[in-house]
């Protein structure tokens, strides 16, 4: 048995270190570790009167057991196990230690009384184990049944069934060595009965705690949530109230105000990922109208049919749009912009659509190079196309077409 | 129908009831306003009014529950939803239910005052966001439906799909264009482009199938794997 390399700097101070055992200085479950670190003394001592103590009528082994049941791994060893066979090593003894049990009961009847006890202890170790201190995000503080209660789809099947095998055949053992197989019916019936009023006696007040600390879990995420609301709400509508309060003389601007207001809230309330809306094709086009309607002040009503991400053609449309929604904002003098976008499956089609003093697209002198440049020339640089529908007075529409076949 | 129809809003918030009233004063007759569903059932029955415009979103079941409890009752009543909803399920859900259209809460006086008098006459109206919530569903549906389409009956099929007359008109509408300027650009006149706008209603309305809920309750989870 080697000493752990870690326990030669033990410090000498010894002020109340919670027991913990050291998972990554274990040979077994760490309790020699541990209890050799609680007491400043050599880990080799601790392991040797174990070993002792273990041969002595079993006494040792379920003493063992239970403290590995019991006292927590040390935070931040469990991660660093020692590697390698050592992980089945509990299974192992326990297995022998059963067998060991059971040749006893066979045989002799020393210490009858005692290994039932060890039987059932190493059950108890196999069940509560994992939910215990196997996750190495355990709560510092000692494990208790309600951990292992809270947590019971951590037992992996194959430990149930062997703790629970360990426990049946330590609970018969037990009768056995008593001696009251004879009557065991009559005892099963008399355990069954005293099982069903403790039961009925206790069972009320266990649901009762139970449904109450479920209860008092919806209510904390409850708060958590309207929190949440709470902080949101204040980050947002409440600092924007103040400034319409405050702006409360100029109309256009507290109109783009509560425009501004009102689009935030709603991409809060239908959850739109602030990410995503960049790299699909509406949401770049309801971000580039949004941006346009602050710049200019004019609401931009925004309709689209279907989605797909954007790629290089589909982002020369947006731009496009942006910037015929920024010409009707800026110039068409009307009252609001329509934005319509179609995804389907062959193309992409946008319309800009205002209802302002519109214009004759001959009669733009050739140095005002928006239309042509931005929208047209953009298009046709990406495989698409653009036209403008506008006379004088009736509006002005500006339609977008992209395959997509072609826009890659 | 006369010039004025009889006008009754409901809507849980006071403050809008009141704007509405007001700006609709001058051009229809508010009989009255309400802010729940039971008062709104009770004003309907003793004012009897042409049109109820209907809040979509109210505490105590909105806007279909208003339908649901008053259509029955008095058949020749008109709704017209009026919602700051963005949700195309909710929208969507209070057409079925029997309004006769939806307009957003930013629309101004005189076009509310418009649509009400167009509701009150019979027809539909479809705000552009309606149009889109509306091509959205059909197109979803379209793709959906395909391959098993043979074996549906073909009236029911009818009903499941927008005739492309159909989806023209609705295009123009999200487009912004009002009626008149649909029959311009199309070529038709504008009782036809009513009368368009009326069979998609109809559909909306009756076709049975549940896809369209479905859709509604996809469209909240549109990913980017496209349409």
């Amino acid at each position: 048995m080697a000493s752990a390399p870690a326990s030669a700097g033990q410090p000498k101070a010894r002020v109340a270190s919670p027991l913990r055992r050291p998972l990554d200085r274990a040979l077994l479950g760490g309790v020699c570790a541990g209890l050799a670190e609680r007491m400043g003394v050599e880990v080799l001592v601790v392991r040797v009167m174990a070993v002792m103590a273990a041969t002595v009528g079993g006494l040792g082994v379920a003493a063992y057991a239970l403290a590995w049941a019991l006292i927590p791994a040390s935070p931040g060893s469990a991660r660093s196990r020692r590697p390698g066979a050592w992980r089945q090593a509990p299974l192992i003894v326990l297995t022998v230690a059963a067998l060991f049990a059971g040749v006893h009961l066979a045989g002799s009847h020393v210490g009858e009384g005692l290994w039932p006890l060890v039987l059932g202890a190493c059950g108890l170790a196999l069940l509560w184990r994992p939910a215990v201190a196997d996750d190495g995000s355990l709560r510092s503080g000692r494990p208790t049944l309600r951990d292992y209660l809270n947590r019971p789809a951590q037992v992996g099947a194959p430990r149930l069934i062997a703790g629970g095998l360990f426990v049946a055949f330590g609970a018969a053992a037990l009768l056995h060595a008593v001696g009251v197989q004879h009557s065991l019916g009559k005892a099963i019936w008399a355990v069954a009965i005293i099982g069903l009023v403790v039961g009925l006696v206790v069972g009320p007040w266990v649901m009762r705690m139970g449904s109450s600390l479920s209860f008092e879990r919806a209510a904390r995420i409850r708060e958590q949530e309207r929190a949440e609301v709470a902080a949101h709400l204040h980050d947002s509508v409440l600092q924007t109230l103040a400034l319409i309060q405050k702006r409360a003389g100029d109309p256009r601007e507290v109109a783009g105000l509560a425009r501004r207001q009102e689009r935030e809230l709603r991409s809060w309330l239908l959850k739109r990922p602030g990410d995503a809306e960049q790299a699909s094709v509406t949401g770049a086009l309801e971000r580039a109208a949004a941006e346009v309607e602050e710049l200019h002040g004019v609401p931009i009503e925004v309709v689209t049919v279907g989605d797909t991400p954007l790629n290089g053609g589909l982002e020369a449309v947006v731009q496009a749009a942006r910037e015929a929604m920024t010409n009707a904002a800026k110039f068409a003098g009307s009252e609001r912009v329509d934005l319509y976008a179609e995804v389907e499956e062959e193309r992409v089609e946008v319309f800009v659509r205002d209802r302002g003093v519109g214009f004759d697209l001959d009669a733009i002198p050739a140095d005002r190079r928006g239309v042509r440049d931005s929208i047209i020339a953009r298009m046709e640089r990406h495989n698409g196309r653009a036209a403008v529908k506008s006379s004088p007075g009736e509006g002005t529409e500006v339609e977008l077409v992209m395959e997509r076949a072609a826009s890659t | 129908m006369s010039d004025r129809p009889r006008v009754v809003i409901v809507d849980d918030h006071h403050l809008f009831r009141s704007g509405v009233r007001a700006e609709l004063g001058g051009e229809l007759e508010v009989v009255g306003d309400a802010g729940t569903v039971e008062d709104a059932v009770a004003l309907i029955r003793e004012q009897r009014p042409d049109v109820v415009l209907l809040d979509v979103h109210m505490p105590d079941g909105g806007g279909v529950e208003v339908i649901a409890r008053m259509s029955e009752e008095c058949q020749d009543l008109r709704f017209l939803a009026l919602s700051v909803s963005d949700a195309a399920e909710d929208v969507i859900a209070v057409i079925r239910a029997g309004a006769r259209g939806y307009v957003t809460k930013t629309i101004s006086g005189t076009e509310l005052a418009e649509a009400v008098r167009r509701v009150a006459g019979g027809d539909a109206v479809f705000s552009p966001r309606l149009a889109g919530f509306v091509l959205d569903a059909f197109a979803q549906d379209a793709g959906a439906n395909g391959p098993d389409a043979g074996r549906q009956a073909a009236e029911e099929l009818e009903l499941d799909q927008l005739t492309p007359r159909e989806r023209e008109v609705l295009r123009h509408i999200a487009r912004g264009y009002m009626y008149k300027e649909v029959a311009q650009s199309l070529g038709i006149s504008v009782k036809t482009v009513e009368a368009h706008v009326s069979a998609v209603l109809r559909k909306l309305q009756l076709s049975s199938r549940h896809e369209l809920s479905r859709w509604a309750v996809q469209r909240r989870l549109v990913s980017l794997d496209g349409p």
